[in-house]
């Protein structure tokens, strides 16, 4: 009786592998996936104005409490315009400089990864795998360590040394979770493509090298931009990491400013609700545009 | 590789008590037959019957599990065989036409003489803009799939495949996934490939097609062939009660 109700004709015979191109359910807990932008969504879900009012009303605030004391918050604000120049133009241009070798490292590094996990070779297949495991799955922070303690801080090479500025070798540790991430990216989006796609090109004789770089990567390629826009977004946000390594950003350099002013208590939120702001409008139209071309390219497949 | 010893006077496509299975499911149980050059052979059956699998196992797309397809001189259960070779000379069409989508009409034509026969361009493009005529689609070689119809984007397909100067074509149910307004259209692009003596191998659910454009059809049903000859025997005078209950459903 039961089993009556279980096969419904033409419905029931949904298998992953079928060589008609049928829209996959939308799976929101696949981490990978290429649709999975849970952090561009969570970043766009608030207005832009509930962000702002946020900042302000956390900043005012302390106006009211600190009317009494001799450091005002007008003065705590003054502090910051006067080392505006120097927080954003040594600090959080060192954080985009971060962020953009740390991309570029780690899409180019990424997508050999992703490549590897789909090697015809048993061996290459399985080291790309749990390499990209193995990255995804550690704290960013610990990977951090790992390279800042361990790398040196100068190369020689012949009668030549090449000093490695602390900010590279961040970028290096940072470079290894985004390799991991993006070459799921590049997995899944490859496995997206549906099979028909890899048996037209099969039968045309293409030769796999072929069939992967004139057929397959260049229909997934804009399927991959949006997750990789996620991924820029995440990565700029976690940059500060880095501070705690001592390298110089822009909230090493805010600690320092507050420093030379005395550690005025009455400092934090101006500063670090400044750092809060860059950040939130360097990422947020980032998420944005993540979100709007995941919409276009959906559409159209 | 193996040597190439065919000879006109042997079949093209030779299939020889071939066995596949998927896990535990035999789908084909030792299927025989020879297609000579220039014949059109139609396969019928009812849907899970092996036919599909059968002619993906004729260019390797799947392997089999014993027994012997020779195409063309080339032995295609055999470990060394080069694939590339054999596909080079065999053409294949799909139930869902499976152009590339990001390249338009002509370039999808164009495609595989440039990268797999290495022939020059404007060689490749003289010869891709004849197919499109070919197969009557001169307004259309500058639309990418996403904007033709079915029948247009499957009479792509076919030119796709000719482009590779093939000794044999399959098609695969090529006219299941389209509006049966424009099946026809796809069915004229096949009859006239058969009238300049194109060997076709076809799966198909055409029965009309079969009868007039076979040189000789095979029933299969639970993978083996259950019945064959020409369409005039096989349609008025089948044997088989399996064939017999086929043709009285779909006739």
């Amino acid at each position: 009786m039961l089993k009556r109700f279980q096969k419904i004709p033409g419905a029931s015979s949904f298998t992953k592998q079928t060589d008609l191109p049928v829209l996959l359910p939308y799976q929101a807990n696949s981490s990978g996936h290429p649709v999975d932008l849970r952090f561009s969504r969570w970043l766009t879900s608030s207005s832009p104005w509930l962000m702002i009012v946020l900042f302000l009303f956390v900043s005012l605030y302390p106006i009211v409490v600190m009317a009494q004391s001799k450091f005002t918050i007008e003065d705590a604000f003054y502090t910051l315009w006067r080392w505006l120049p120097f927080v954003v133009g040594s600090g959080f241009v060192m954080n985009l400089l971060i962020s953009f070798f740390t991309m570029l490292i780690g899409t180019t590094t990424g997508i050999m990864l992703g490549l590897g996990q789909i090697s015809l070779l048993s061996p290459v297949r399985k080291i790309s795998w749990f390499t990209t495991q193995l990255f995804r799955n550690s704290p960013w922070l610990v990977l951090l360590f790992i390279v800042m303690l361990t790398f040196p801080f100068e190369i020689e090479i012949g009668e030549r040394i090449i000093s490695i500025p602390d900010w590279m070798k961040a970028v290096f540790g940072l470079s290894l979770p985004i390799m991991a991430n993006i070459s799921e990216v590049v997995r899944g989006a490859v496995q997206s493509v549906p099979t028909g796609q890899w048996e037209a090109s099969e039968s045309l004789a293409f030769s796999r090298t072929q069939t992967i770089w004139k057929i397959i990567l260049p229909q997934c390629f804009k399927r991959m931009i949006p997750p990789w826009m996620n991924w820029y977004a995440i990565l700029t946000m976690a940059t500060p990491l880095v501070s705690l390594l001592g390298v110089e950003e822009i909230v090493t350099l805010s600690r320092q400013a507050m420093e030379a002013e005395d550690n005025h208590p009455e400092l934090l939120i101006p500063f670090f609700g400044f750092a809060l702001f860059l950040f939130f409008i360097y990422c947020y139209p980032i998420a944005r545009w993540t979100l709007k071309l995941e919409e276009r390219y959906s559409v159209k497949l | 590789m193996t040597t190439n010893n065919w000879t006109p006077d042997q079949p093209i496509v030779s299939v020889k008590d071939v066995h596949k299975s998927f896990g535990k499911l035999e789908v084909l149980k030792g299927i025989n037959f020879d297609v000579m050059k220039g014949e059109v052979i139609c396969i019928i059956g009812p849907s899970g019957s092996g036919k599909s699998t059968l002619i993906r196992c004729i260019n390797a797309l799947n392997g089999i599990n014993s027994g012997s397809i020779k195409v063309h001189g080339l032995e295609v259960n055999d470990p060394n065989l080069n694939k590339l070779e054999l596909r080079k000379n065999v053409g294949m069409v799909f139930q869902q036409y499976n152009l590339f989508p990001h390249k338009t009409a002509l370039e999808n034509i164009m495609m595989a003489p440039m990268l797999v026969l290495k022939e020059s361009k404007e060689e490749v493009r003289a010869k891709a803009e004849a197919l499109v005529s070919k197969v009557r689609l001169d307004d259309k070689k500058n639309s990418f799939p996403g904007e033709l119809s079915g029948g247009q984007q499957q009479r792509v397909a076919i030119a796709r495949s000719l482009a590779m100067n093939p000794d044999v074509m399959l098609f695969d149910e090529v006219t299941a996934a389209l509006d049966p307004e424009t099946v026809k259209e796809v069915l004229v692009t096949i009859q006239d490939l058969a009238s300049e003596g194109m060997t076709c191998i076809l799966v198909t659910h055409e029965m009309g097609f079969a009868r007039e454009l076979a040189d000789h059809i095979y029933f299969t049903d639970r993978g083996v062939i259950v019945e064959h000859g020409p369409p005039a025997t096989f349609f008025e005078k089948a044997k088989d009660p399996r064939t017999k209950e086929f043709l009285s459903q779909i006739l």
